[in-house]
């Protein structure tokens, strides 16, 4: 299990109702199934991937977060779960902006761009970046919009949106992100994972 | 046609009121049976046929000697596994397969009822089929599922009995007929009623039959089932036995003959008088209507599980109708899955052999009989 999926599963409080944006293979699904009191549904846009979940009997609907979101009532979700996804989008401000519609807590998970692997690959090799968590190159890659766990700290301040919680995933080491240890976080974390509220 | 003889069917006694404000009592209800029901009795499937279906989903249609319609996803291993699961499935009121219908012989007359049969609706066919539950002696059923017309009767069953299926699987339907729907519906029924042997409906089932009528409804329908590019890859521009065009209306091109073919050999197992009346069924249904304009009423009271599927080349009920479903029912927060399935077949893929389609229910249905078991859900 993945070690980010065990942290999320650690936000959640028992009996809510949970909302997977893009959930893929419908692994954390599956984990907050059997080990929260959970009633959790899927939106993802592989067919493939959608096809998998309904085998396994899990409620995952084929979509497109930036289109099909809106189907989903204000507030209808008590926690909306957008796992290293964010980046994919055409327009990242549009999908967070639904994500705090549809949810009364949202949980954003991205794969940091500050980590000092990049930094010292782009310093120093002077190409884009590839590693575990950002295996493609520069035109083939789904990540459309990169962003440093300081950019979307930076992105929340300026829209008003609460963040609750910050956490840093490095490696199987989880550690809190304050705003005091923000720049060092941002240069040692491989992914940030965020508790919002609007 | 023979072994009529063969068909199994309950008596329903006690009126049902229809929805054009006639009552029918004492009519016969023509159903079939695969597999086992087993003691707890939460494996029964009430399985919906489509427009031209019958209750004979799979095996050997005893009548017609033909495959049952749904042979490729009921029986045995398959989809609808008549090893895990006890598949009901009837002929819809209005149908002539054995059920209450135009070609159902009147008593005092000793001639089909014909157009004398009242109107009927989705609502009153699947009013009638929720008997089914009490003749098997089954609290609840495990699921309900259908494509196309069968489809409707789904949402239909889960909105009129909301907590008497625990799945409910709507393959490529609607809501809501849509104008295009009526249109085709409305060719076919012209086609019929302008052939001669119709006679207002009142032919004698016998000799006289409209049978060009019927034949020409259904290649016309049956056009509507396949995409354009299923048609262009079958057949393209082939000719039918022959090296060159001959300058006459023969069948030159092969989809002619195909659609001749279609059209001849159904007038062999359908009533004309039945097509009328179940494609008026489909154009009244509008499920959206039904609920004052707000299709989330509809499965308002409902605990149902739904699973949504359609497909991508199908343009008789496409994507877009089957997604305004999902969006009704993620309105209300119901428990839905919907998935597209890829593939060229257009409408008729339900039907088909289509892998990723009939893989995909046998899968969810039998991980969601377990999970239901275990009280995950």
């Amino acid at each position: 299990m993945k070690e980010e999926f065990k942290v999320i599963s650690k936000l959640i409080d028992e009996k809510s109702r949970v909302l997977d944006v893009g959930c893929g293979d419908g692994i954390l699904m599956e984990y907050l199934l059997k080990n929260k009191i959970v009633d959790v549904r899927g939106l993802e846009i592989s067919k493939e991937k959608v096809k998998k979940c309904l085998s396994n009997g899990l409620a995952v609907v084929e979509g497109n977060a930036e289109y099909d979101l809106k189907q989903f009532p204000d507030l209808s979700f008590d926690y909306v779960i957008l796992s290293q996804t964010l980046q994919a989008f055409m327009s990242p401000e549009n999908v967070i902006k639904d994500l705090l519609r549809v949810g009364k807590k949202v949980i954003v998970t991205i794969p940091n761009f500050g980590h000092w692997k990049i930094r010292v690959d782009l310093l120093f090799k002077g190409e884009m970046p590839i590693t575990k968590n950002l295996p493609y190159e520069w035109y083939n890659t789904p990540n459309l919009h990169m962003c440093t766990i300081q950019d979307f700290y930076n992105f929340c301040n300026n829209k008003g949106i609460n963040i609750f919680k910050t956490i840093s995933l490095n490696g199987q080491k989880t550690s809190k992100i304050t705003p005091s240890n923000l720049k060092y976080k941002n240069l040692i974390s491989e992914l940030g994972i965020f508790l919002l509220e609007k | 046609m023979s072994n009529f003889d063969k068909i199994k069917s309950i008596t329903i006694k006690q009126p049902l009121k229809l929805d054009c404000g006639k009552e029918i009592s004492n009519f016969p209800l023509a159903y079939e049976t695969y597999g086992n029901l087993n003691e707890k009795k939460d494996n029964a499937i009430l399985v919906f046929h489509a427009l031209t279906g019958d209750q004979f989903a799979s095996g050997q249609n005893p009548v017609t000697n033909k495959e049952g319609w749904w042979n490729y996803a009921v029986g045995p291993g398959k989809a609808f596994d008549t090893e895990k699961f006890f598949v009901i499935c009837a002929n819809v009121i209005g149908g002539c397969m054995g059920s209450y219908g135009p070609g159902t012989i009147d008593p005092k007359t000793n001639k089909p009822i014909g157009t004398n049969f009242p109107v009927i609706t989705i609502n009153d066919m699947v009013n009638a089929q929720h008997n089914l539950l009490d003749h098997f002696k089954i609290e609840r059923l495990f699921a309900v599922a259908g494509g196309s017309m069968g489809g409707m009767q789904v949402l239909q069953f889960v909105s009129n009995f909301p907590n008497k299926a625990k799945v409910a699987l709507p393959i490529a339907c609607t809501a809501s007929h849509s104008a295009q729907n009526i249109a085709f519906n409305e060719l076919g029924r012209q086609a019929i009623m302008s052939d001669t042997n119709w006679k207002d409906g009142l032919y004698d089932g016998k000799i006289s039959n409209p049978d060009k009528g019927l034949a020409v409804a259904r290649m016309a329908a049956h056009i509507t089932y396949l995409s354009k590019k299923g048609l262009q890859e079958k057949f393209g521009r082939n000719l039918q036995e022959r090296s060159d065009l001959k300058f006459g209306f023969d069948a030159d091109f092969q989809i002619e003959s195909y659609l001749r073919y279609q059209g001849s050999v159904f007038v062999d197992r359908f009533d004309a008088n039945s097509y009328l009346y179940i494609t008026r069924a489909m154009d009244y249904f509008d499920l959206t209507k039904q609920h004052g304009g707000n299709l989330s009423k509809a499965f308002k009271e409902s605990k149902t599980k739904f699973f949504i599927i359609s497909f991508t080349s199908d343009w008789l009920y496409p994507t877009s109708e089957n997604k305004d479903i999902v969006i009704a029912l993620n309105a209300i927060g119901a428990d839905v899955g919907f998935v597209e399935i890829k593939t060229d077949k257009g409408h008729d893929s339900f039907l088909l052999d289509v892998p990723d389609f009939l893989s995909t229910i046998k899968n969810y249905l039998s991980t969601t009989y377990i999970n239901i078991n275990e009280r995950r859900i």
